[in-house]
């Protein structure tokens, strides 16, 4: 029985959570080792990419909600999904189109093609502040848990609850259906091989008659995807504000690195080994020992590692720990 | 005499503003027939094939293919021609199946190209049977084949192909001359620079010696075999 609730604690506060908070890192990972891999440089604008998706998200759903469309008990912010996602296609497109690809025709090295998505960054960060502001909003919807922890406790008749919250579903199920057709388009269709051509070899690409520019227009739309639903997902289970979707680019950029930036399967296991990494460490595990040890070996103190504020010190170490042990990643990718 | 199929005619230039590395050279090849560019390191036989391909700028001179001239083409347009290019260097997709590798070769094609990928696994029976390995995981013979059967996914008329043999053994070595003999018969024009330049000039219909990016000898693979110039310098007697 202890060790029954010991589990259910670690379920409730640290393995659903961190799940959830892993699969929001690995789409976002995806984004950045897809243009790593592809355009040969570290997109440094991805997390305020993320956020302007996830700002139009957010507008668009305060207007359907004006308008009183609802799909309760699923949250609005989903049916505003496909048109934000197009929205964002259009800015990177745009951005691409009259930024990018001049420095791309200029064959300019990643270093400064990395500056330059550094500028983008500041320019995105600005538009949204500008247009939403900097404050905190929230935007979900509909069920807040698929089941609550007074509804588990009842049904089970335990004196621990476990919380599903809708959000965290939702992550879950969306984040495996988009690296599900992410992962059969770059491995069955032609244009998803072309890309790994590209990617691969970018000469022999051109040898072979693959149309850059249509690789480069193809990664900017599954960018915007992921994105856009990386940023809503994190938005939706949290809250959203510009300065932590800024602030998100280091868990999503150790995530990459950890699992061997331009690897797609390795940014998956990169961002639940950041994600878990973070909330273990930064968890209070007090309740969770009371159930599993004995009774005289309780802790005393709360025994928390890290104070939650430090928690970018954890992909910080591990992001360091990796390049000093393993440049190319936990999966082979490419060293920086 | 007609015209050549592939010819560049006296040919000058190098890479970028460098200097030129070509000097007034010329090599061609016949339909269906092997030539071979020889000669000794850095006289410029891989910049020769490099400036029929379009990858360089040329000063003077120009490349015509069955008579018409491509020199301003791109190399991609020149693959569009009908020409197959096999690097030296990186010339397969590691990370990709040895499938995907033949599929990205036929990429600018529309059509349907299983029989054409039938006949380079015919050519190639190693390759059917390796067909779902990542090529970077294959030997060094084994990897050439993939890039000489990616090239031909394209059904080019004349193939190009950059020290084949390089980093090879010589019972590869003999094994992939024989290949390229059977890619010949077919009816390809072959126009390959070799390092081992006594091999390849006995499979070779015409070969031309290039010193210092200019043509030092050109004729029949056996004659310039057979010539004492050419042995004593480059062959070792």
């Amino acid at each position: 029985m202890e060790i029954l609730h010991a589990l259910i604690v670690l379920s409730n506060f640290v393995i659903i959570p961190a799940i959830a908070y892993g699969s929001q890192l690995a789409l976002g990972a995806l984004g950045v080792t897809l243009v790593y891999g592809i355009l040969r440089f570290s997109n440094f604008a991805h997390g305020d990419t993320m956020a302007f998706g996830t700002m139009i998200v957010i507008l668009l759903t305060w207007w359907l909600q004006g308008i009183g469309i609802s799909i309760a008990p699923l949250p609005t912010a989903l049916i505003a999904l496909p048109f934000a996602i197009f929205v964002t296609a259009i800015l990177l497109l745009g951005t691409d189109r009259f930024v990018l690809r001049f420095y791309r025709n200029q064959k300019s090295a990643p270093v400064i093609l990395l500056i330059v998505s550094l500028g983008i960054m500041f320019v995105y960060n600005g538009l949204v502040r500008f247009v939403i502001g900097v404050g905190d909003q929230r935007f979900s919807d509909g069920a807040r848990f698929i089941i609550s922890a007074r509804d588990f406790k009842k049904i089970t008749g335990l004196s621990e609850g476990l919380a599903i919250k809708t959000t965290q579903g939702i992550t879950v199920i969306t984040a495996v259906v988009i690296v599900a057709i992410l992962f059969w388009f770059l491995n069955k269709t032609r244009t998803g091989k072309s890309m790994r051509a590209f990617s691969d070899n970018e000469d022999l690409a051109l040898l072979s008659g693959i149309n850059p520019e249509r690789v480069v227009l193809y990664t900017w739309l599954i960018v915007a995807v992921l994105a856009t639903i990386a940023g809503t997902l994190y938005g939706l289970d949290k809250s959203f504000k510009p300065f932590v979707y800024f602030q998100l680019l280091l868990p999503i950029f150790a995530a990459a690195i950890v699992g061997g930036l331009g690897n797609p399967l390795g940014a998956i296991a990169g961002g639940f080994v950041i994600a878990f990494s973070e909330v273990t460490v930064t968890y209070a595990w007090k309740k969770v020992l009371m159930y599993a040890l004995p009774e005289n070996l309780e802790p005393s103190g709360l025994t928390q590692l890290l104070a939650t504020e430090y928690k970018f010190a954890v992909s910080f170490a591990i992001l360091l720990i990796v390049l000093l042990f393993k440049p190319t990643g936990l999966f082979k990718g490419k060293a920086l | 005499m007609s015209e050549p199929f592939l010819v560049g005619e006296a040919m000058t230039g190098g890479y970028g503003n460098g200097p030129d590395i070509l000097h007034d050279c010329t090599v061609a090849v016949e339909p269906g027939e092997i030539a071979v560019i020889v000669g000794p390191n850095g006289a410029g036989k891989s910049t020769a094939m490099k400036a029929i391909f379009g990858m360089l700028n040329l000063g003077s001179g120009n490349v015509k293919l069955n008579g018409e001239d491509i020199s301003a083409l791109t190399p991609q347009d020149r693959v569009l021609k009908g020409m197959g290019f096999v690097p030296q260097n990186q010339n397969i997709f590691t990370s990709m199946t040895v499938q995907e590798n033949l599929e990205m070769g036929a990429f600018i094609r529309t059509d349907d190209f299983s029989g054409t990928m039938e006949q380079v696994f015919d050519l190639f029976p190693i390759l059917l049977e390796k067909r779902n390995q990542s090529a970077g995981e294959l030997s060094g013979g084994q990897r050439q084949q993939v890039a000489v059967g990616r090239a031909l996914m394209t059904k080019p008329s004349v193939l190009m192909l950059d020290e084949p043999t390089a980093g090879v053994s010589p019972i590869v070595m003999d094994e992939l001359f024989d290949r390229i003999i059977e890619v010949a018969k077919s009816g390809i024009s072959i126009l390959m620079v070799e390092q081992n330049a006594r091999q390849a000039l006995e499979i070779a219909h015409k070969g031309f010696v290039l010193v210092q990016g200019r043509n030092a000898y050109t004729g029949t693979g056996k004659d310039l075999l057979a010539d004492k110039e050419v042995r004593k310098s480059f062959l070792g007697g």
